[in-house]
């Protein structure tokens, strides 16, 4: 590297490698997902085919691609639900996501929201956030916790940036469906995850509720890495810095929301059907 | 990674408090149960005349003495079943194990006043055994067999949960297998070889701790540490489920797999209410055994553990009260019903169940709450 490039990037913390590894994750080489030739099959269907991507600290990535592309698996190797069967997938540098067990993964950074808003549904919206809140979630200490006066500035606060402070008190049940989707949103919050995946968050929403959510989407990427994959063209090309098109478990295409549309081989596959 | 601005919360906005361990009415009504159980029942079988018509006979000692062990026993099965959605369908078995270990050490105590006269328990002698298996050693010390009513049931639930959870086995599989359980040890202790009394079990107890323990006074002292027991539980209970691991345990019931991408490892948490729910059962059998006299296999009979699930769901699940209620009333119905219709009792029961679950889904407790959300 020449003199000029180290000046000129003396001040980046990612690229001088200077930064101080906070909470495990070894993001010094400025990406914190990897997947590298991944491949899954159910029962002979190929789901993932050596699938191979790098996602970028504080990136807002959206995965887009036909149904049956692999989408979901591949959330699923992300988050310890699927094995693969060959390729690796890393957390930062150093954490592999292929021998953790789904709570460990949790627990390492990475939060995901499923396609179908799963909520606590008998607990209030403050309950459900309480219990996803990062804490020491062993047996003993769960028993012992009292909720201290900072955890709950906390939960104010992630009710706040979800929207959803003036139904606190209310059972989740009660929430409408986008309302939903926020309060897993905002679950995944309390959990302090340096990466969430979100599994088709806009599916089923007005279009008002489309607006808050790019909203939302827009305000917290930078600070947490976000993987949104997601079927509406629209909304994805309101929010995506960089998208990823997946076709047959592989990545098809993958750059910039313009150079996207004007792949050939991504037109062929989305009008092909 | 949250942002530390200082966050003041909208005006009017009231936080959600967690109330104490119970309401203000909860613990008048859990003042007056200490009351009656600890000091009117004692006074009207001790201190009031046996010809008074207030006079508590040792009949309705002994049934509300038995009646509160039940009770302990719903409550155990409210933690597992109506709290975190595990429908056990052998704790009787738990509550037998605890009724044992207390057998064995009723057993030693009888000494020498056995038919034989021998240092052995008649069954024993009958069978010509020549001294105790070594599973019976310490067992005439009442502390270690306390210890025993604690750890057998405690041990046997950890392993039995500890494969069962970790292999994720769950809803009616995991019912199944455990009315499986039960019917095996059942079949295990109908042996005379196991060293248990085979079906007879144990009975003819002589002393508890150097008390006779037919004599008023000694059935008086079963019947307040029972109920000791039982109120003590209570609070035990409602401090676990009104904890955030009780919030947990409701968590695992209505969506296992976000309390898993939450972070929390469901299988420690079901590991715990499991065993505890256990060692609970055993604690009730132990008190049981003392008031009732005798010690079977058929406590281990699978349609003892379905009748705990029905009094649980009598009372209604997920209250802790309503199951000690319904576990009351049941067995009051039970024991009226068997004297005057004694071979209709099951159809009375199985009638009972079909109707609650049609008509009052959360059971008696959900009479008293409609408009509440269940916890």
């Amino acid at each position: 590297m020449s003199e000029s490039a180290t000046r000129e990037h003396w001040d980046d913390p990612v690229a001088t490698g200077a930064r101080v590894v906070a909470e495990g994750v070894d993001t010094t080489h400025r990406g914190i997902l990897y997947l590298d030739g991944i491949g899954v099959s159910f029962d002979g269907f190929r789901a993932l085919h050596d699938l191979s991507l790098v996602v970028d600290e504080g990136e807002l990535r959206c995965v887009i691609g036909p149904n049956g592309a692999g989408k979901t698996t591949m959330m699923d190797v992300i988050t310890g639900k699927t094995r693969p069967d060959i390729g690796s997938a890393f957390f930062g540098q150093t954490i592999d996501l292929t021998r953790l067990s789904e709570a460990e993964i949790a627990e390492a950074g990475i939060g995901r929201k499923f396609q179908k808003p799963t909520v606590f549904e008998q607990h209030s919206v403050f309950e459900n956030l309480e219990l996803a809140m990062k804490a020491d979630k062993r047996v003993i200490p769960t028993l012992r916790a009292r909720l201290a006066g900072i955890e709950r500035d906390r939960i104010m606060h992630t009710l706040e940036t979800i929207k959803l402070l003036p139904e606190s008190d209310r059972a989740a049940r009660m929430l409408s469906h986008g309302q939903k989707q926020w309060l897993e949103i905002g679950m995944l919050l309390m959990q302090e995850p340096q990466v969430l995946l979100l599994d088709e968050p806009v599916a089923g929403m007005t279009n008002e509720e489309r607006s808050r959510s790019a909203e939302l989407f827009l305000s917290l990427a930078g600070k947490y890495t976000l993987v949104v994959v997601e079927h509406d063209m629209e909304f994805v090309a309101r929010i995506a810095h960089k998208v990823t098109v997946l076709h047959e478990g592989t990545v098809l295409a993958e750059g910039s929301m313009a150079s996207i549309q004007r792949n050939e081989e991504v037109i062929e596959v989305f009008l092909g059907r | 990674m949250m942002m530390s601005t200082a966050f003041v919360p909208h005006a009017g906005y009231r936080a959600p408090r967690f109330a104490g361990l119970l309401s203000g009415g909860g613990w008048s009504a859990w003042g007056v149960a200490a009351l009656v159980l600890f000091v009117v029942f004692p006074v009207l079988h001790l201190a009031v005349p046996a010809d008074s018509a207030l006079h508590l006979s040792d009949f309705w000692v002994t049934l509300i003495g038995k009646i509160m062990c039940y009770a302990i026993v719903a409550l155990a099965m409210d933690l597992i079943w109506g709290y975190t959605g595990i429908l056990s369908l052998g704790h009787g078995l738990f509550f037998a194990l605890g009724g044992y270990a207390m057998g064995v050490y009723l057993m030693r105590s009888i000494g020498h006043d056995g038919v034989y006269h021998s240092d052995l328990p008649d069954f024993m002698v009958f069978l010509d055994w020549k001294k105790y298996p070594w599973y019976w050693s310490f067992t005439d010390h009442f502390w270690y067999a306390a210890l025993l009513v604690v750890l057998v049931p405690g041990l046997l639930a950890l392993v039995f949960g500890f494969f069962a959870f970790r292999s994720r086995i769950k809803g009616v599989y995991f019912s199944i297998i455990t009315q499986a359980l039960t019917y095996a040890a059942m079949l295990l202790f109908f042996r005379n070889d196991t060293g248990f009394g085979g079906n007879n079990g144990f009975t003819d107890f002589k002393r508890i701790l150097g008390f006779p323990i037919t004599a008023p006074t000694t059935r008086m002292a079963l019947f307040v540490t029972t109920a000791a027991a039982l109120l003590g539980f209570l609070l035990l209970g409602r401090w676990i489920v009104k904890s955030k691991l009780g919030r947990v345990l409701t968590a695992i019931r209505d969506a296992e797999t976000r309390v898993m991408f939450s972070g929390y490892n469901p299988m420690y948490f079901k590991l715990f209410v499991w065993t505890a729910s256990a060692v609970i059962c055993g604690i009730a059998g132990a008190l049981y055994v003392p008031q009732v006299g005798i010690i079977n296999p058929s406590e281990m009979s699978p349609a003892n553990s379905i009748e705990i699930a029905i009094w649980v769901a009598v009372g209604g699940r997920g209250t802790l009260i309503g199951p000690v209620l319904g576990a009351a009333i049941v067995n009051l119905g039970k024991s009226w019903f068997t004297k005057a219709f004694p071979e209709y009792w099951l159809f009375a029961l199985g009638l009972l169940f079909i109707l609650v679950t049609l008509f009052l889904p959360r059971g008696l407790a959900g009479l008293r709450l409609p408009a509440k959300r269940s916890p």
